[in-house]
C-alpha cells in the first residue's frame, strides 16, 4: 500500500513538471516577438478577481496580433500565477523581467502586491501597468496607474452624496475591511469632510476584517446612527468577498437605498454577479466605467469579451477597462518610440492618449495617472449600475493627496527636467515624504 | 400594428365619449405623456409631483411601475407605456388601464430612469394615494412611510382616513403618523405635546428620529417633552440592545456550531488535523448551486425546495469526496499528525483550485428561498429569517448527530476505536472501517453545512477558508472529542464574540476573543469538557 501512495506521489509530481515546464514553454519561443508579462493571481484568495483581468489581457493582445502585432512583430502573453502571495509577486515580477525579457508587465490587485514588486520593477527598469482603484500617496517613475485615484473615485462620490441629487447628506459611515486602502482613503475622506464643515460627531468609522462574514452588529450599529434625525449615508471600502454577507444583511435587515444609501468604491459588476441584487436596487458605487455605459466602443468590447470568453454572461468592469486603456497606451507609445525598451517608452507615455470605453479619450498625465470621467451608478435589480451622475469633464488623478497634512505640498512629474515622483513645492526639493 | 393601434384609438375615443371619468382620464394621459419630453431626474420629478398632485388613484399603477424601472417610451412614436419584460421582448401595457397594448424590442424603448431622490418623492405621493387601498399592508406601508416624512399637507388626508378606518392596527399608525405630521406643522402647543407622547410610545428607532430633530426644532415645552420622551426611549433601547447581543451572538454560534460539528467528529473524535474541513463545508456550498441551477432551468416551482433537495445531495458528495481522503491519503497518516496537516493543507488546495477551474474563480449566486428572507419584528428586535433558520437547523443537525453517536452501533463503535483502538480491535470491530465511515460522516455534515453557509456568504473556491479557523478554535476550546462541548464552545464564543463587538470594533474584538481562548487553554489543556478515556491519556 504505501509503495501504490508514493506511486502517486512521483506521478503527482511529474505532473506538477510537466505542467512546469507548458509554462514556462513561451519562454523558449523565438525572437521574433514581443512578450507582454501577465502578474496577476489565478489561484488563492485573488483569484477571484485577477483571473478576469488575465482574460482580458490575453483578449486584448490576441486582437492586436489580428491586427498585425506591434512593429511587425507578433505580441506574446507570459502569463505568470503569484498565487496571492505577495513576497511572491516580487519573485514572479522578477522571473518575468529577467528570464523572460517581457517588454511591460500588466499586473496586480491589492495595494500590498504593488508595493512588493516596485523595487524589482525599479531595480530592473521595465513597465508596470496597474489597474485597479488605490488610495493614491505613490508616484513610481516604473509604474502607471490606470486605475483612479482617490480623487477620481471617492471625492467625487462624497461630493454626489451631499449634493441634492443624491439626497444632502449629513451624517456619514465610513465603513472600510481592515488594510491599507480603506484607512487611507477613509483618512483622506474624514479630513475632506471636516473641510466642508461636517461635525466630528457625525462621521463613524469602522473597520473589520478580511473576509468579515458576520455582519448583523455592524448593520444595526448602521441604523442606529442613521436614527438622529440627518439624512445618513454609508460609503464603502469594504473589499472583495466581505461585501456579498454585507450587502445580503444590509436587504434583510430591510435598509433601502431611499433611507440609507450605500455608496461602494470596491463592488463592481464582478461582485454583484454573486447576488440577488432586487433588494439592494438605488445603493451605489462610483467608478470610471460601467458595463452599462451605452457607447459604441463599450457595445463593441463587451461582444468581443464574450466571443473571447466563451460565455455571454460573463460581466465587464472597470479594472477591465483600465487595462484596455493601458494597453492601448502602451500600444501607441511603443510605436511613437518606435522600440519597446522601457526607458524610451516611459518618456514616449506621456502625453499619449487613446479612446477609453465610456465615450471619451483618456490621457497619460506627467504623474503617471491617467484623466478619467467619474460616474456614479445605482444597482439596479439586473444586477447592473445605471449612471446617475457623471462629472461634466475628464478627471485628472491626483496622485498627493490635497486633504492629508503629509502630502498636500507635493506634486509629481516625470518630464525632464523634473522627473520627480514626490516634488515638494514648499521646500523646493524632491524626496517629500508621503503618508505611506 | 398600425390597425391594432387606430383600433386602440378608436376604443379610446369610445370611451371618452361614454364615461363621466373620461376628462380626468384624458388631463392624466397629456400629464403622463410628460414623461417623454423632459430629460433628466428634475423634469420627471416634476411630472411624478403633477401627477401626484391630481390626487387621483389611477396614478398610482404608472408610478409604481416607474419607481420599479418599468415605465418606458417607445423611441418611434414617444408614448409612455408599463412594459413587462419577459427574455429580449417587452410587453408594452397602458399606463393607466394596465391592458396590453403592444410588444416591443429592448433596442426600440428607453427606460425612464430613477434616482434615489426620484424613489423618495415617488414612494411619499404613493403612500398619500394608498392610504385607501383596500390590502391592509398596503395601508400600513403607506402608514410608514407617512410617518418617516412628516409633513403638514399630510395631516388633512390623515384625518380622513383615520375616520374611515376600521382596523385598530392600521388606525394606531395612521395617528402616529399624523402625530408625526402635526410635530412639524405650525399647530398649537397642546396638539404638539399630545403628538410627542403618541410619537413617544412608540418606543423604537423611528421615533427616536423624529423626536431628536424635534428636539433640536423646537421651542419650550414641546422641547422638554421631547426631550423627556427620548430618554425613556433610549433607556428601553437599550435593554433591547443587550436582548439584540444576545440573539446575534447565539445566531453567530450556530454559524460556528455548522462549521465546526463536522470538525468535532473527524478531528474531535478522530484526532486527524483535517485542514481539509472548510472544502468539505465548500463543496456543500457549490452543491447547493448545483441544485438551484438545475432547478431555474428544469423545474422553477421546485425552487422554495431546492435547500432541502440540496441537503442529502450535498452530504452525499461531501462524504464521498472525505471518504476518497481518508481512504487515499489520511489513512497512511494516522498517529503522524504534523504530516497529516500538511497532506490535508495540500488536499484542500488541490480542491479549491479544482473547483476553481470547474466553475471559476468568480463568486455563484445561490438564491434565498422566499421562506429565509426578510425578517421579523420581535419588539424592537430585527430578527432575519435566515439566521433563525440556520440557528434551528444547526440545532437540529446537533441532534441527530449527538443520536447517531450514543443510540447507534455504528455510534458505539465508533467510541469504542476512539477510547482504545487495540481493545476494539480485539473485539473484532474493524477498526479501518469505522474510521473511513467516521471521517465520511464528519465530512457529511461539513458539506450540509454548506448548504445552510451558502444562505448568508459568499459561493466561492476561498469559502472554507473563513470557517477553518475558527472552526479549530470552536472544537479545541470545547474539549476535543465532546460533542457537548462542541455545542457550549459554539455558542459562548458567538456571544462573547458579540458583546464585544459594539465596543471594541469587528477587528479587536476577534483578537481579545483569540486571547481569552489562549489563556483559557493554558488553564485548561483539555478544553471546556475534557474527554476521559485511555487514548486520550496516552
Amino acid at each position: 500500500m504505501r509503495g501504490n501512495f508514493s506511486k502517486i506521489t512521483k506521478m503527482f509530481s511529474a505532473s506538477v513538471v510537466a505542467a512546469g515546464l507548458l509554462m514556462s514553454a513561451p519562454a523558449r519561443a523565438a525572437d521574433d516577438t514581443i512578450k507582454v508579462g501577465i502578474l496577476h493571481s489565478l489561484s488563492g484568495t485573488m483569484a477571484i478577481s485577477e483571473t478576469t483581468l488575465k482574460d482580458a489581457m490575453l483578449m486584448l493582445i490576441e486582437e492586436q496580433n489580428a491586427k498585425g502585432g506591434l512593429l511587425g512583430k507578433k505580441l506574446e502573453a507570459v502569463v505568470v500565477d503569484p498565487a496571492s502571495n505577495w513576497p511572491l509577486f516580487a519573485e514572479k515580477a522578477r522571473e518575468l523581467i529577467s528570464k523572460d525579457k517581457v517588454a511591460a508587465v500588466f499586473g496586480c490587485w491589492t495595494s500590498v502586491s504593488r508595493k512588493s514588486v516596485l523595487p524589482v520593477f525599479s531595480e530592473l527598469d521595465n513597465i508596470l501597468f496597474y489597474p485597479v482603484q488605490y488610495e493614491g500617496e505613490e508616484s513610481e517613475r516604473n509604474v502607471f496607474y490606470t486605475g483612479a485615484a482617490p480623487n477620481q473615485q471617492a471625492i467625487p462620490a462624497v461630493d454626489y452624496l451631499m449634493s441634492e441629487d443624491g439626497g444632502s447628506v449629513k451624517r456619514w459611515v465610513l465603513e472600510g475591511t481592515d488594510y491599507v486602502y480603506p484607512r487611507t482613503t477613509n483618512k483622506i475622506l474624514e479630513a475632506y469632510l471636516k473641510a466642508k464643515g461636517v461635525a466630528a460627531e457625525d462621521i463613524m468609522v469602522n473597520y473589520t476584517p478580511f473576509g468579515f462574514s458576520d455582519w448583523q452588529t455592524e448593520v444595526s450599529a448602521i441604523k442606529k446612527f442613521g436614527s438622529a434625525g440627518k439624512k445618513t449615508a454609508v460609503v464603502s471600502t469594504v473589499n472583495g468577498d466581505a461585501n456579498v454577507p454585507f450587502y445580503k444583511e444590509l436587504g434583510n435587515q430591510g435598509i433601502k437605498a431611499e433611507d440609507i444609501p450605500v455608496m461602494a468604491f470596491s463592488v463592481g459588476e464582478e461582485e454583484l454577479a454573486g447576488l440577488d441584487t432586487a433588494p439592494l436596487v438605488g445603493h451605489l458605487a462610483a467608478w470610471n466605467y460601467f458595463e452599462s455605459v451605452d457607447t459604441p466602443e463599450n457595445k463593441k468590447f463587451i461582444a468581443d469579451w464574450h466571443k473571447f470568453i466563451k460565455n455571454d454572461k460573463r460581466t465587464t468592469n472597470d479594472p477591465m477597462e483600465a487595462h484596455y486603456i493601458g494597453f492601448n497606451m502602451w500600444v501607441k507609445a511603443v510605436e511613437k518610440a518606435g522600440t519597446t525598451d522601457p526607458d524610451k517608452v516611459i518618456d514616449a507615455m506621456i502625453g499619449v492618449s487613446v479612446p477609453n470605453l465610456t465615450g471619451g479619450y483618456s490621457t497619460m498625465m506627467p504623474n503617471h495617472h491617467i484623466t478619467k470621467p467619474v460616474l456614479i451608478g445605482e444597482i439596479q435589480a439586473d444586477g447592473q449600475f445605471e449612471t446617475v451622475s457623471q462629472t461634466p469633464g475628464l478627471v485628472m488623478g491626483d496622485e498627493w493627496s490635497d486633504y492629508l497634512p503629509d502630502s498636500k505640498d507635493l506634486i509629481s512629474d516625470w518630464r525632464a527636467p523634473l522627473s520627480c515622483g514626490n516634488f515638494n513645492v514648499a521646500t523646493g526639493k524632491c524626496g517629500g515624504k508621503g503618508t505611506n | 400594428m398600425i390597425l391594432l393601434r387606430a383600433l386602440g384609438l378608436t376604443l379610446l375615443f369610445l370611451m371618452a365619449s361614454l364615461l363621466p371619468s373620461n376628462a380626468a382620464e384624458a388631463d392624466l394621459r397629456a400629464i403622463i405623456a410628460k414623461f417623454a419630453t423632459g430629460t433628466g431626474f428634475s423634469a420627471t420629478e416634476a411630472v411624478v409631483r403633477e401627477l401626484a398632485a391630481t390626487g387621483d388613484p389611477a396614478v398610482e399603477r404608472p408610478l409604481a411601475a416607474l419607481v420599479e424601472g418599468n415605465l418606458y417610451i417607445r423611441k418611434a412614436d414617444s408614448a409612455v407605456f408599463v412594459g413587462n419584460e419577459s427574455g429580449d421582448s417587452v410587453a408594452l401595457l397602458d399606463p393607466l388601464s394596465g391592458e396590453k397594448s403592444a410588444e416591443a424590442a429592448k433596442a426600440d424603448i428607453t427606460k425612464i430612469k430613477v434616482n434615489n431622490g426620484l424613489r423618495r418623492v415617488i414612494r411619499d405621493a404613493l403612500g398619500t394615494l394608498t392610504l385607501r387601498a383596500k390590502d391592509p399592508t398596503v395601508r400600513i406601508a403607506a402608514a410608514d412611510t407617512m410617518l418617516k416624512t412628516p409633513d403638514a399637507a399630510n395631516i388633512e388626508p390623515l384625518d380622513a382616513a383615520i375616520a374611515a378606518e376600521t382596523d385598530a392596527n392600521v388606525k394606531a399608525l395612521f395617528e402616529q403618523a399624523r402625530a408625526a405630521s402635526v410635530l412639524v406643522s405650525d399647530r398649537p402647543e397642546a396638539d404638539k405635546l399630545a403628538a410627542v407622547a403618541l410619537i413617544g410610545a412608540r418606543g423604537d428607532r423611528d421615533a427616536l428620529s423624529l423626536l431628536t430633530s424635534v428636539e433640536a426644532n423646537s421651542p419650550g415645552a414641546v422641547k422638554d417633552a421631547a426631550t423627556a420622551a427620548i430618554g425613556t426611549i433610549n433607556s428601553s433601547l437599550a435593554l433591547w440592545d443587550a436582548a439584540q447581543n444576545i440573539w446575534y451572538g447565539i445566531s453567530l454560534g450556530s454559524v460556528l456550531l455548522l462549521a465546526a460539528i463536522g470538525l468535532a467528529i473527524t478531528f474531535g473524535v478522530m484526532g486527524v488535523i483535517n485542514m481539509a474541513h472548510g472544502e468539505m463545508v465548500m463543496l456543500g456550498a457549490y452543491t447547493t448551486f448545483v441544485v438551484q441551477q438545475v432547478i431555474r432551468t428544469s423545474f422553477p416551482g421546485l425552487f422554495d425546495w431546492s435547500l432541502v433537495i440540496a441537503l442529502p445531495l450535498a452530504f452525499l458528495v461531501a462524504a464521498l469526496v472525505g471518504l476518497i481522503i481518508e481512504r487515499g491519503v489520511i489513512r497512511f497518516l494516522y498517529g503522524r499528525p504534523l504530516e497529516t496537516l500538511l497532506a490535508t493543507w495540500g488536499v484542500s488546495l488541490i480542491l479549491q483550485q479544482a473547483v476553481r477551474s470547474i466553475f471559476g474563480p468568480t463568486n455563484q449566486e445561490v438564491g434565498n428561498p422566499s421562506w429565509m428572507s426578510g425578517s421579523v419584528d420581535i419588539g424592537q428586535l430585527a430578527v432575519t429569517w435566515n439566521r433563525l433558520w440556520i440557528l434551528v437547523f444547526a440545532l437540529g443537525v446537533f441532534a441527530v448527530l449527538l443520536y447517531v453517536m450514543k443510540r447507534t452501533p455504528w455510534g458505539l463503535q465508533m467510541r469504542a476505536v476512539t477510547a482504545n483502538r487495540r481493545m476494539a480491535a480485539s473485539m473484532g470491530i474493524r477498526t479501518p472501517w469505522v474510521d473511513a465511515l467516521t471521517f465520511a460522516l464528519g465530512s457529511g455534515i461539513a458539506g450540509i453545512a454548506g448548504v445552510a453557509l451558502s444562505q448568508i456568504d459568499n459561493v466561492s473556491p476561498n469559502l472554507g477558508r473563513g470557517y477553518i479557523i475558527d472552526s479549530f478554535m470552536v472544537v479545541v476550546f470545547g474539549g476535543v472529542g465532546n460533542l457537548w462541548g462542541t455545542l457550549v464552545g459554539s455558542f459562548s464564543l458567538g456571544i462573547v464574540n458579540k458583546f464585544l463587538e459594539p465596543y471594541a470594533g469587528a477587528v479587536l474584538g476577534k483578537i481579545v476573543v483569540l486571547v481569552l481562548i489562549i489563556l483559557f487553554i493554558q488553564k485548561r489543556p483539555r478544553g471546556l469538557f475534557a474527554l476521559k478515556g485511555r487514548a486520550v491519556e496516552a
